[in-house]
């Protein structure tokens, strides 16, 4: 039997929530109000909050010293370009362990994620050689690849739980019905996993856009993403709180964007079958 | 369709095939985000205006970022840059080790002679230059003059860090905001322990032995230790685990610190009204010494390189002939005022009046840089080059596992001697495993 919440019981949770809330988004905000000030102002001894002379100084600085668009160019292309090539790859992998598992699909599973515990440092010098000898530096084909295997068993891992939660009724009946295997995969299985594709879609595009190991060792300008325009703010001598604030809002700024449109979407991709 | 995406195709590699043709020279310049440096970057139009056959790409990156970026190129000869901004500590390692260019044809206008004795001996190898100095410092004391005269404190010659010990503690008043001393107290190699190396120094002490043997167990590293423990945990900031340069530096031009022993290019920020609110209240002397002033005070510079991987080589020992000319320096005199000069290279620029009369801590400046001998740094012999690092591959992370082993010591986790020891036995495991004995 259901539990009735009670007012108090209610009123206590959402101001938790309330709390973690703001307590998550304070830092994205001070860095936004942050851009606004002078660098004195970012650093002074108490900081202050609202009352200080807002200036767009740092925003011109950054258009003036950085090609902002191109930054931005290519960590959409990167981004979406290892999305799209890791689901082609994750979708038939999380298919065949899913409806056709074996006796080592399970280990097959932990080995995928256990690639993800290495630090990516440790294999930094023979990636750079490859890269090197195939002529890969500073090119977004090379990035691509990287990415897309980088975050490979994340997606593998989430297709399959969700995957898993559909009936395999469903796909023999398609089977019978004369639907060949790519047939099956695309009219039948995707759109009934739509949610859960989503999401995984969507999270890679955030893991792919906040890469900033591979992106700022394996690039020098015409591949690089938002991650190297940071980078080039942060300063050993002198002040530079301010411009690598509006730097940063302005690179996070349209990933921000596509999470707040698309938030309903990724919740209900991540907690799809979470209740049954 | 077939005709129209053959058209494309052909179109497409003519125009390919056209622009090999008037191709230029394009220098792809890997750089830290100083001030200094991005004011290079903004005037580089004088420079591709004079070659026009040359363009230049810029990567700009912050300071760990590049060291770690750069070092995996040249080390992998991946031939992504042309030019380097490099440290001190990189030059003697990599020109040992012959990843970079000696710079041979930088010009018959180049003064070379003109560079300051002390910078250019840490950039050369058998008298070649392997790197140019783009700007150069030392570390020294700046101080509050207000706070001074109010606590009857006079500055006569050269102090020692008993004395400053003492000073500290009249100036520390952390009811009203200020503190005796701010230094830097954050682990790593180029932040605490580029000071508590000078200190070091100062003391006696030094890294290794002439056997490379590390002297940690010595008494000198002890005086040294007990000192910066008892000036910063006692008289400095709250927090001074977390602070380097640019955290004193905000620290100290908001008014909070009595005294600021650090870099010299600090000067300039704490002398600008536009970033200090005690821009006019500040003075300048030498580093603190102990028994010794030798090595009492660091030296850097940030250099130019060219990896041997480069394709550029002609072309970037050019741009790095203009970038550290004495032609630049009038270049940037003159768009942005002699104040914002990159200093400390040129001994021409110390001898020029508009320069001293717009940097008022130019003597000091000059003072500490010819003081600074990365050969004889210490006050018994020892086997390594370097004035606050030992120019060898592996104290990039001797000084860092020291740095977190002392920045412990300053935070209370560990005692000075817990911390000596823990140094002394990673040091010592670090350098047998590196088959130094």
């Amino acid at each position: 039997m259901e539990k009735k919440q009670t007012p108090l019981g209610y009123i206590s949770f959402s101001a938790f929530a309330w709390v973690v809330g703001l307590l998550i988004f304070f830092p994205i905000f001070w860095m936004v109000l942050t851009s606004f000030k002078s660098e004195l102002e970012a650093v002074s001894i108490p900081p202050s909050f609202i009352s200080f002379d807002w200036t767009l100084e740092n925003y011109v600085e950054v258009q003036e010293r950085s090609n902002y668009f191109k930054f931005a160019m290519n960590s959409v292309i990167l981004a979406v370009g290892s999305t799209l090539v890791g689901l082609v790859f994750a979708v038939t992998c999380a298919w065949a362990m899913a409806f056709n598992p074996t006796k080592r699909t399970k280990d097959a599973l932990l080995w995928m994620l256990s690639t993800k515990m290495m630090p990516p440092v440790g294999v930094l010098v023979p990636i750079y050689l490859m890269f090197r000898d195939w002529g890969l530096l500073d090119t977004r084909f090379g990035l691509i690849m990287v990415l897309f295997l980088m975050n490979l068993p994340i997606m593998v891992w989430m297709l399959y739980t969700y995957f898993k939660e559909i009936p395999t009724d469903i796909l023999e009946a398609a089977r019978m019905d004369g639907a060949t295997l790519p047939k099956e995969i695309i009219f039948v299985l995707l759109p009934m996993a739509l949610p859960g594709i989503a999401s995984t879609m969507l999270l890679n595009v955030i893991l792919a856009w906040n890469e900033a190991f591979w992106t700022l060792n394996l690039t020098t300008s015409d591949a690089a993403p938002l991650t190297a325009f940071i980078a080039s703010y942060s300063s050993p001598e002198g002040l530079f709180w301010a411009k690598l604030s509006a730097a940063s809002t302005l690179a996070v700024a349209p990933i921000l964007v596509i999470g707040w449109f698309s938030q309903k979407q990724l919740v209900r991709g991540l907690t799809f079958g979470a209740v049954k | 369709m077939k005709r129209v995406m053959g058209a494309a195709l052909c179109a497409l590699l003519a125009g390919g095939v056209a622009f090999t043709a008037n191709a230029e020279t394009k220098l792809t310049i890997a750089t830290v985000n100083n001030g200094d440096m991005i004011r290079m970057q903004k005037l580089t139009d004088d420079f591709t205006s004079q070659n026009p056959d040359i363009s230049l790409e810029w990567v700009t990156l912050e300071e760990n970022t590049l060291r770690q970026r750069v070092t995996t190129d040249i080390a992998t000869k991946g031939g992504q840059y042309d030019i380097m901004t490099i440290g001190t500590y990189e030059v003697p390692i990599w020109a040992e080790k012959g990843w970079l260019a000696p710079l041979d044809n930088l010009g018959t206008d180049y003064d070379v002679d003109d560079l300051m004795p002390a910078i250019r001996a840490a950039v050369s190898k058998d008298d070649a230059l392997y790197a140019a100095p783009f700007y150069g410092e030392s570390s020294m004391m700046m101080y509050r003059k207000d706070l001074f005269e109010k606590a009857g404190i006079e500055v006569n010659g050269r102090l020692t860090w008993d004395q400053t010990l003492d000073i500290a503690k009249k100036l520390h008043d952390p009811d009203n905001g200020v503190y005796g001393i701010c230094l830097r107290g954050k682990a790593g190699w180029g932040e605490n322990m580029a000071l508590i190396s000078t200190m070091g120094n100062a003391y006696g002490a030094r890294w290794f032995d002439e056997e490379w043997n590390p002297t940690f167990d010595g008494p000198e590293w002890k005086a040294a230790l007990d000192m910066y423990t008892n000036i910063l945990g006692n008289y400095g900031p709250p927090g001074a685990t977390s602070n380097g340069f640019n955290e004193n530096l905000s620290l100290f031009n908001s008014g909070k610190c009595g005294m600021w022993i650090d870099a010299t290019v600090a000067a300039s920020f704490v002398t600008n009204p536009k970033e200090s609110k005690v821009a006019d209240q500040v003075a300048f002397t030498e580093a603190p010494c102990a028994v010794t002033c030798t090595g009492a005070n660091w030296l850097w510079a940030w250099n130019l390189g060219i990896p041997m991987g480069s394709q550029n080589v002609e072309a970037a020992q050019k741009f790095i002939a203009w970038a550290t000319s004495k032609e630049y320096l009038e270049l940037v005199a003159s768009k942005e005022g002699w104040a914002n000069v990159p200093p400390g290279t040129r001994i021409s620029l110390y001898e020029n009046p508009k320069y001293l009369e717009a940097a008022p801590f130019a003597d000091e400046t000059l003072l500490a840089i010819d003081s600074a001998d990365p050969i004889n740094s210490t006050l018994k012999p020892k086997p390594y080059v370097g004035v606050q690092f030992a120019a060898i591959p592996e104290f990039q992370g001797i000084g860092t596992t020291v740095g977190q082993q002392f920045s412990a010591a300053l935070a209370g986790q560990s005692t000075v001697e817990e911390a000596l020891s823990a140094a002394q036995a990673s040091t010592d495991r670090t350098m047998r495993k590196a088959g130094y004995y």
